[in-house]
C-alpha cells in the first residue's frame, strides 16, 4: 500500500465525525512516526480543511512531530517528582553522550532525545522511556548502558 | 422477574451479577497482579504471563484465578502481587521478579491449596523478604471510596464490575429518581469538583440542567491531567473505567445531556485503551445506546485525545481541543454550561468527581457527607511523590492532616533527612512549610496558606531542596505551556522566569524580588484563564515562606 493511501484512509474514517482533526493526526503519527508535509497536504484535501488550520494545530501541541525522529526515541521525564530526584542530570548526560540537544536526533538517525512532562510513574522516579520501554530509578550512570542496549538491539536487527 | 425472556436476561444487570458471582465463587484462590502504568513499567506484563503458565502447569486453572488489576497504590514497591486464598491470610508481595512469581506459585499457592480446612499456611522464610505487611499505616490509614475496588477487580471485565454492584446506581437513578432528585442528592452530599477549583458539583449540574436547548447538550469528562507529578486520574481511569462511565451516565440523566465525551491525555495510552474497551462493553450490554435499561434514557459516549498541552485542562481550552482546534481559552462568561462544545450547553466534570457519583447515589448523600470536614466532604485521592518513603497513590478523608499523610501513610522522609515542605496543586499551587504540618487538607485551609487542593498532586521535599529552584521549575513549566493568547501570562511569566534565573545565578538584587511580586500580582489579576492567574502561585508561596532563601541569593549584591 502506498504512502498516499494512509492519509486517505484516515481521512475517510474521520471526515464525517465531529472534532476529528486531532484524532486523525494522532493516527497518522502512529503509522508514520511523525506527520510528513505530504500527508498533511493530502489530509487537508481529503478532509476539506485548510492546510494552515492543520499546521496551526500541529505546531500548538507538543505531541506532534514534524520531522522524522530517530529510531529510538528517548523520553526523559521532567515532571516534578523526577526533577526533584535529579533527572535533569540524566538529561545532561544523554545530551553529552549523544552530542545533541533535546528535541534533536543524532546524525545517524539512531536516537532522538526529548523531554516529556510526566509519564505518570512518579513512584519509580526518576524515569526515562525509550520506545515505550520504561526505565525507573535511573541516574546519569545508567545512560551509557541504556544507549548500549539499544545500539546492540539495532545491530542485531540489521544482522537478521 | 419470572416472565423475563432469555434475551432480556442477557442484558439484565441482576442476572449478569448473579451468574458472574457464581462463576467467581468457583475459585479458591485469587491472585491479583497490579497492571497499571507504574507496575507495568516495572515488568508486571511478563510476570502475569509466567504466573498464568505456571498455574496451567500445575493444572490449577479451575481453582486459581489470575487477575490483572488497576493500581494497588504503593507504586514505588512494584510490581505488586496480592495472593488471596480462601481460609488463609492475604499476602501482598512487593518488587516481584519473574523468578519469584513462579516461586510464589510453587511454594505458596500450591502447598497452601493442599492444606485441609482450619490449617494455617506458614510462608517459607525466603519469601518473607518480598512480603509487604498489610498492617502498614500506608494501607490501614486510607479510606477508599473511589479506589474501593482498584486492585481487586479486572478493570476490563464489565461483568465483574456489575457483580460488585456496578450500574446499580444507574438503575436506581433511571427507575426511581427524577433528574431533579439526582441533582438534589449530589448537592446534599457536598461533593465538590476534584479537578482543583472545588466548585460544587451539584450546583454545576443544577445550572446545566436548567439550560434549555433544542438540540444537543453535552457532558464532558476532563481527563487531561496535566500537573507534572500527579497521576490520580490516570489511575482511576485505569483501575475503575466503568465507575467513571457510570458517574457520567448519571450526570447525563441529571442534566439532560444527549452525548458524553471523554477528553484524555494522549500520554496515557493504557487509560485510553481501558475506557475504549469499557465503552464497547457497555454498548454490547446495552448500557449505552437507545432506551437504556428499558427506560426513555438514551445516551452515547465518545473519546477525544489531548496532544500534550497543559492549558487544555482549562475548560474553554479543552472545548476548543475537542473541536479539533488549538487549545486556547476564551473569556468566561458565557460559561460552558450555557455555551460550550459546538456552542451547545456543556457540563465539564473531572474524572475523580464522576467516580464519586455512583457511590453517593447508592449509599446516600449522608453517608458521603460523613467523611471530611464541614465544607469539604468525602475523600480525596492524592499522588504522594517526591522525597517520601512510600511513594504512591492514596485516598484519604478530606481533613486528614499533612503530618498523617507524609509521616504516617508515607512513612516519612527517607535517608535520615528532614522534611522541609510539601507542595500541593502542582504549577498552580504552593509550598506548605513544616509549621503547618497539622493543617487539615481541605479546600479552604489550603487556600489560607497560599496553596490549592489542585487535582491531588502532593510532592514531598526534604531539607536539600532549593525553594527558589523549585519556584523556577514550576514557572519554567507554565511559561512553556502558556498558550500565548493574553499578554499578562505570555509576557509576565517570561519576565518572572528571567528574574528568577538572574537571582539563581547570583546576579539578583532586592529590587528584583520586589519586581517579582509586582508582576505576580498583575498576572493574577489580568490573565485570561486559570493557567495565567495561578502561574505565579509557586513563586508567591515560596516568597512568603522561604524569603530568606531568596534574600541569601541576592545578599552579596546588596553591600
Amino acid at each position: 500500500m502506498g504512502d498516499a493511501s494512509v492519509a486517505a484512509q484516515i481521512a475517510n474514517k474521520w471526515r464525517k465525525k465531529r472534532g476529528s482533526l486531532i484524532m486523525a493526526l494522532h493516527e497518522l503519527q502512529d503509522v508514520k512516526g511523525y506527520v510528513p508535509w505530504e500527508d498533511a497536504m493530502e489530509l487537508a484535501q481529503a478532509m476539506n480543511i485548510p492546510l494552515a488550520r492543520i499546521y496551526e494545530v500541529l505546531t500548538f501541541y507538543n505531541f506532534f512531530k514534524l520531522d522524522a525522529p530517530g529510531k529510538a526515541v528517548i523520553s526523559v521525564c521532567t515532571g516534578t517528582a523526577c526533577y526533584l530526584k535529579g533527572n535533569d542530570k540524566t538529561l545532561e548526560e544523554f545530551k553529552k553522550q549523544l552530542g545533541i540537544n533535546e528535541g534533536e536526533s543524532t546524525p545517524d538517525k539512531m536516537f532522538h532525545l526529548q523531554c516529556v512532562r510526566c509519564v505518570g510513574c512518579c513512584g519509580l522516579a526518576p524515569v526515562c522511556v525509550v520506545n515505550g520501554k520504561t526505565y525507573g530509578r535511573v541516574g546519569a550512570g545508567d545512560v551509557a548502558n541504556i544507549l548500549a542496549e539499544w545500539r546492540k538491539k539495532f545491530e542485531d536487527e540489521s544482522k537478521e | 422477574m419470572a416472565d423475563m425472556s432469555e434475551i432480556e436476561k442477557r442484558f439484565d444487570i441482576h442476572e449478569i451479577a448473579k451468574n458472574k458471582k457464581q462463576d467467581l465463587d468457583r475459585y479458591v484462590c485469587n491472585i491479583y497482579c497490579c497492571h497499571s502504568t507504574g507496575c507495568k513499567s516495572s515488568g508486571s506484563d511478563s510476570i502475569l504471563d509466567l504466573m498464568k503458565k505456571s498455574i496451567e502447569e500445575h493444572g490449577l486453572q479451575g481453582k486459581v484465578r489470575i487477575v490483572a488489576t488497576g493500581c494497588m497504590g504503593l507504586c514505588a514497591q512494584g510490581p505488586l502481587i496480592r495472593v488471596e486464598i480462601k481460609g488463609q491470610k492475604d499476602v501482598l508481595y512487593k518488587r516481584v521478579e519473574p523468578l519469584i512469581s513462579r516461586i510464589i506459585i510453587t511454594e505458596h499457592v500450591v502447598p497452601a491449596l493442599k492444606l485441609e480446612e482450619g490449617q494455617e499456611f506458614v510462608l517459607p522464610d525466603f519469601l518473607q523478604e518480598y512480603v509487604l505487611s498489610l498492617d502498614l499505616p500506608f494501607f490501614k490509614k486510607q479510606e477508599k471510596v473511589v479506589l474501593k475496588q482498584a486492585g481487586h477487580m479486572d478493570p476490563e471485565d464489565i461483568q465483574e464490575y456489575i457483580a460488585g454492584g456496578g450500574y446499580l446506581a444507574l438503575e436506581k437513578v433511571l427507575k426511581t429518581m427524577t433528574p431533579e432528585q439526582v441533582v438534589e442528592e449530589i448537592k446534599k452530599s457536598g461533593l465538590r469538583g476534584r479537578g482543583g477549583a472545588g466548585f460544587s458539583t451539584g450546583m454545576k449540574w443544577d445550572f446545566a440542567s436548567r439550560v434549555k436547548t433544542d438540540g444537543d447538550k453535552f457532558i464532558i469528562c476532563n481527563g487531561d491531567e496535566g500537573d507534572p507529578g500527579a497521576y490520580m486520574d490516570r489511575s482511576i481511569l485505569e483501575a475503575n473505567p466503568h465507575g467513571v462511565i457510570e458517574g457520567m451516565m448519571i450526570a447525563a440523566y441529571a442534566i439532560g445531556a444527549t452525548e458524553g465525551w471523554f477528553y484524555i491525555r494522549a500520554e496515557y495510552p493504557l487509560a485510553v485503551e481501558r475506557i475504549e474497551k469499557a465503552i464497547k462493553a457497555c454498548k454490547k450490554t446495552r448500557l449505552l445506546g437507545n432506551n437504556i435499561m428499558g427506560t426513555d434514557f438514551s445516551f452515547n459516549i465518545d473519546i477525544r485525545l489531548g496532544a500534550g498541552a497543559f492549558v487544555c485542562g482549562e475548560e474553554t481550552a479543552l472545548i476548543n481541543s475537542i473541536e479539533g482546534k488549538r487549545g486556547t481559552p476564551r473569556p468566561r462568561p458565557p460559561y460552558p454550561t450555557d455555551r460550550g462544545l459546538w456552542n451547545k450547553p456543556s457540563c465539564i466534570n473531572n474524572v475523580e468527581t464522576l467516580a464519586n457519583v455512583a457511590p453517593i447515589i447508592l449509599k446516600g448523600a449522608d453517608w458521603f457527607a460523613s467523611f471530611g470536614t464541614a465544607t469539604s466532604k468525602g475523600t480525596k485521592v492524592f499522588a504522594l511523590t517526591g522525597q517520601v518513603e512510600h511513594s504512591g497513590l492514596i485516598e484519604v478523608p478530606m481533613g486528614t492532616t499533612i503530618n498523617e499523610i507524609v509521616n504516617e501513610i508515607g512513612g516519612g522522609v527517607p535517608n535520615g533527612k528532614e522534611l522541609k515542605a510539601v507542595q500541593t496543586g502542582g504549577p498552580s499551587g504552593g509550598v506548605i512549610p513544616t509549621e503547618y504540618l497539622n493543617l487539615p487538607l481541605c479546600y479552604e485551609e489550603l487556600k489560607k496558606v497560599g496553596s490549592i487542593m489542585g487535582s491531588g498532586g502532593m510532592i514531598v521535599m526534604d531539607e536539600t531542596s532549593d525553594m527558589v529552584d523549585i519556584a523556577k521549575f514550576y514557572l519554567d513549566f507554565t511559561v512553556d505551556e502558556s498558550c500565548g493568547k493574553c499578554a499578562p501570562c505570555r509576557i509576565g511569566g517570561k519576565q518572572m522566569l528571567l528574574l528568577l534565573e538572574k537571582i539563581i545565578k547570583g546576579r539578583g538584587t532586592k529590587a528584583d524580588i520586589e519586581q517579582l511580586r509586582q508582576i505576580a500580582n498583575a498576572m493574577q489579576k489580568a490573565s485570561l484563564c486559570g493557567l495565567g492567574q495561578t502561574a505565579p502561585n509557586p513563586v508567591l508561596s515560596t516568597l512568603r515562606f522561604f524569603l530568606e532563601e531568596y534574600e541569601s541569593k541576592v545578599a552579596k549584591n546588596e553591600k
